[in-house]
């Protein structure tokens, strides 16, 4: 009953718009959602409509007409399931690893940092203030098979000596992870951070160990964060293509690579488009299975 | 106590920072690289390193096209932030403030696009430009930029509006102050840092921005799309200067923020 | 800013609000006399915050009409209408200084001496050296003031106070009662207040509007409420009441004559409802405890064969828990004179009190009294073991 509050109109018992008020409304949505609408729904269409695109046999490169062809949908499969399964494999990996690097740190800024946390925070979005393309270079140099890093990790045997760092699959999933860290921190810190201290004291206080505490009251409590900074990462790495070609070799590449050579370098509009298309349903799949089975809403 | 067992105790109660170090250290290790080869000597290549010189800072334009393609880049960023920041802000205050038919499709239109992999963008993108036989350039980097920054901007903002305690607007209108003034006075200070945050947050992703960058520039060249080319042939040590000092720019303003923020804390 | 000539009540007439499904004012008429102290008490979710909110603007009602003199204010913005509020957790501006925020109203409506008004506010809440701080630098009573000083520079006819002392700790919270009854006396504005506190409605008030499921159950003076409670909710709300079940049998001069279980009492007539089936109540204090077989000056009311199965030492009294032969427990408070001995558990005892003390309701004892009461009331008098 105390919903009558003035509190609860904040939240869910916004005024429905009426009269003037929609005017505005309208007045301030259109503008944005236009500019959605045309640059990011209209192009997903012109995509399709490309992935079923035909050569026009004029021979000129460049030129297809629409054909509806929908056999392309096979043959890219078919040819590229190797990347998809790539693409996958590698951000799948990337993603459990920035969870496992992530959690700890997110644990640390959200609960023992004090008032260094937004410093630390600062710290953890510090790499993008470097280019992206730069710091996966600088990757490179580090990870190189002479460089000291390597050496030295083959030194003290965690890397079995004849173990090949550089162009490696290794190095494209350590590069991604790097790159993608701050994606799953964020949100991590921030579903952390709401948590009431005194559940986890009074965790300790039932449990009494602290890694019950962890596993029964901590992590459950911070799904939410969990399950956004695993999309976050888990989305943006599975199209990436700059990692696999900065720190891969030609048997590393990933669907992004194929649609970037076949726009730029065979100019084959129609596979880079069904690539693209079944790179995005797949993605679309996966994240609806994967919040429906972690059972949040919370997305953004 | 033996000191085994207090050396162990130490252990577990530290190991959390321990770890924070060492996870900072690897946050760290690609920025001080590129700092670090920043102050190699120049060749061809900035591979290995030759020696420490000045040179590179002193004349951080030296190479052809890195300051152009970097000029370019800010040009971009400021533009795209401006329009994203603009537009996003309005839809945020809509979907914050109202209820209305269509709110549900409006909220899944900017979730889709952050959803959505870069290079799907990037493609979708590219095929109308084609399509519309659009020529690529500037126009279409911007176009690009503020279609995938204004959702950022929208969840930043929309966030700082929902927490506004809505009885500080009623108050100012029980104050004699009308819609417009409560606006002005109440609202948009209090939205304000809100809107800092997420300008700030889409300058830093359109000034990064490769990967759609690199399929809707056509002949502009960017600063990460310099750096990307010219990865095959040798990066110049110039455009590690260029890197070192953004970051380091960044680091200042945000950390003259925070210190500003501290010094106004201790004054309670 | 609506002209201030309308002066005089605050009228409300047939003030509805529904939200939906739910109806949360019902068809309130109420006039609140000009310079009143008034207070609107009653549990959570009893309409009386929105019926605030009606006054001062921030909700439009469903029906009826809201009037503040001859100004009919009904649909009336909040910026029109001379009324202000002083907000549940204050709503200070964060961003402003204290004399930003205390000057907003006087900057809006485009008064001249802003300076002098606003000091002149500061003063009265004697916070005047705070004048250059951010609202997040006071203290949770310091906010309290800062909030009423806002609100009392703009002169409003009508001063709205929504649970202004809610969050305070109790021993601040009497202390700002007293300062607030000050203010009202000091400025002369109508003051209408919004508590679930029944104590603070008690001491500060004029007159108490007590509120229930949207509508007022009862209203008058803080002490007609109490001595003469016209519902069980309002018995059972405003402190404490034993309330007998028994039935009307005829009247004895003046009084109503009332059975109950083979015993009699008598309840003034002008305090007793109509009616067969009746309640009979009476306060805990005034409730005096003897034992069983001294004797019991004529003319007062009395019930025997009762047996003391709680008593707890407060200190200034001794609150008994007494067992009628028909398993109901009373509540009865006696005064710690010293002369006495203190019962103890399983003495039995007789109850005795001034017939003039007694109220007669209507109902069952459960009916209008909250479920939380009511099940407390079955646990108690559910037979022992």
């Amino acid at each position: 009953m105390a919903a009558i509050a003035p509190r609860a109109d904040a939240t869910e018992e916004l005024p429905r718009a009426t009269g003037r008020q929609l005017r505005t409304v309208l007045i301030l949505l259109v503008p944005g959602l236009l500019w959605l609408g045309i640059f990011f729904v209209v192009p997903l269409f012109t995509l399709a409509g490309t992935s079923t695109q035909t050569p026009s046999g004029s021979g000129i490169p460049g030129e297809f007409v629409q054909t509806f062809h929908l056999a392309n949908y096979w043959d890219v499969i078919s040819e590229y399931k190797g990347h998809f399964g790539r693409s996958f494999l590698y951000s799948i990996l990337a993603t459990a690893l920035c969870l496992a690097i992530g959690y700890p740190l997110a644990y640390l800024i959200a609960f023992r940092a004090g008032r260094a946390r937004n410093l630390l925070l600062v710290l953890v979005v510090a790499p993008f203030f470097t280019s992206f393309v730069l710091r996966t270079l600088a990757w490179r140099q580090i990870l190189s098979d002479d460089g000291w890093v390597v050496s030295s990790l083959k030194w003290v045997h965690v890397i079995p000596q004849d173990m090949a760092v550089t162009a490696s699959p290794l190095a494209v999933v350590a590069g991604i992870t790097y790159n993608f860290l701050p994606f799953m921190v964020l949100p991590l810190y921030s579903s952390l951070e709401r948590i009431d201290p005194r559940l986890i004291e009074a965790g300790g206080d039932l449990y009494g160990n602290g890694f019950a505490v962890l596993r029964k009251v901590t992590f459950p409590l911070s799904m939410p964060g969990v399950v956004a900074g695993t999309l976050l990462t888990f989305i943006p790495a599975s199209g990436d293509y700059v990692n696999a070609a900065l720190l891969g070799n030609n048997r590393t590449t990933m669907v992004g690579n194929v649609v970037e050579s076949r726009f730029f370098r065979v100019v084959d509009y129609p596979t880079a488009a069904a690539l693209s298309f079944i790179l995005m349903a797949i993605i679309l799949v996966l994240v609806v299975l994967y919040v429906r089975r972690a059972g949040t809403e919370e997305l953004v | 106590m033996s000191t085994g067992i207090k050396a162990r105790r130490w252990l577990g109660r530290h190991a959390l920072h321990i770890y924070g170090v060492l996870a900072f250290a690897y946050i760290f290790t690609p920025i001080a690289y590129v700092m670090v080869f920043s102050f190699n000597r120049p060749a061809r290549s900035n591979l290995t390193w030759r020696g420490f010189t000045l040179e590179n800072w002193t004349n951080p334009c030296n190479a052809p096209d890195v300051c152009n393609a970097l000029g370019n880049s800010l040009k971009i960023g400021v533009a795209s932030t401006v329009i994203a920041t603009v537009l996003g802000t309005m839809v945020a205050f809509a979907l914050a403030r109202y209820r209305f038919r269509g709110r549900t499709t409006t909220n899944l239109l900017i979730f889709l696009p952050m959803a959505t992999p870069e290079v799907v963008l990037a493609a979708s993108l590219l095929t109308l430009f084609l399509n519309m036989r659009v020529q690529l350039g500037f126009t279409t980097i911007i176009i690009a930029h503020v279609m995938f920054s204004i959702s950022f901007v929208v969840v930043a903002v929309k966030a700082r509006i929902a927490s506004l305690d809505p009885r500080l607007e009623q108050a100012a209108q029980d104050l004699y102050a009308g819609e417009f003034e409560t606006f002005r006075r109440i609202t948009l200070p209090l939205v304000a840092p809100g809107i800092a945050g997420a300008a700030l947050l889409a300058f830093s992703l359109s000034f990064d921005d490769f990967i759609i960058t690199n399929f809707v520039s056509g002949d502009v060249n960017t600063f990460p799309k310099f750096v990307y080319v010219s990865a095959g042939r040798g990066i110049p040590a110039d455009a590690y200067v260029i890197g070192s000092a953004m970051f380091l720019l960044a680091m200042a303003i945000v950390l003259a923020a925070e210190l500003f923020r501290w010094r106004r804390a201790k004054n309670l | 800013m609506a002209t201030a000539e309308a002066g005089g009540d605050l009228r409300l007439s047939g003030v509805t609000k529904r939200f939906s499904a739910f109806t949360a004012v019902d068809g309130i008429d109420l006039t609140i006399a000009q310079g009143e102290f008034f207070a609107m008490l009653g549990p959570s979710g009893c309409g009386k915050t929105t019926t605030l909110r009606m006054v001062a603007g921030l909700e439009e009602p469903t029906e009826g009409s809201i009037h503040l003199g001859d100004l009919d204010v009904t649909h009336k913005k909040p910026y029109q209408r001379p009324v202000n509020t002083v907000f549940q957790n204050y709503a200070l501006f964060p961003h402003l200084t204290i004399f930003e925020n205390v000057a907003f109203g006087l900057r809006r409506r485009g008064v001249k001496d802003v300076k002098k008004q606003a000091t002149d506010a500061l003063d009265l809440v004697e916070l005047g050296h705070l004048a250059q701080r951010k609202p997040a630098q006071l203290s949770g009573g310091q906010q309290q003031r800062i909030a009423l000083a806002r609100a009392v520079v703009n002169r409003p006819q009508v001063l709205l106070l929504d649970e202004p002392l809610g969050a305070l700790d109790l021993k601040l919270r009497r202390q700002m009662q007293i300062e607030l009854k000050r203010i009202q006396t000091e400025v002369g504005i109508t003051f209408v207040h919004v508590t679930h506190d029944q104590e603070e409605a008690m001491t500060m008030a004029d007159r108490v509007a007590v509120m229930n499921h949207g509508k007022i159950e009862q209203l008058g003076a803080p002490s007609d409420l109490y001595e003469s409670p016209d519902t069980t909710f309002v018995a059972n709300f405003l402190g404490q009441s034993n309330l007998v079940p028994g039935t009307r049998t005829g009247t004895d001069g003046g009084y109503v004559v009332i059975e109950s279980h083979g015993q009699k009492a008598r309840i003034l007539q002008s305090r007793c409802v109509p009616g067969s089936d009746l309640l009979l109540g009476v306060r805990p204090e005034k409730i005096r405890i003897q034992e069983a077989g001294d004797e019991v000056p004529t003319g007062l009311n009395r019930l025997t064969g009762g047996v003391v199965v709680d008593a707890s030492y407060l200190g200034v009294s001794t609150q008994y828990l007494v067992r009628l032969p028909w398993g109901q427990n009373l509540t009865v408070f006696s005064q710690n004179l010293g002369i006495t001995e203190r019962f103890r558990d399983g003495s039995a005892v007789t109850l005795a009190w001034e017939p003039d003390h007694s109220f007669g309701l209507a109902g069952d004892a459960a009916a209008g009294v909250d479920e939380e009461a009511a099940a407390l009331a079955a646990a108690a008098s559910a037979p022992q073991g």
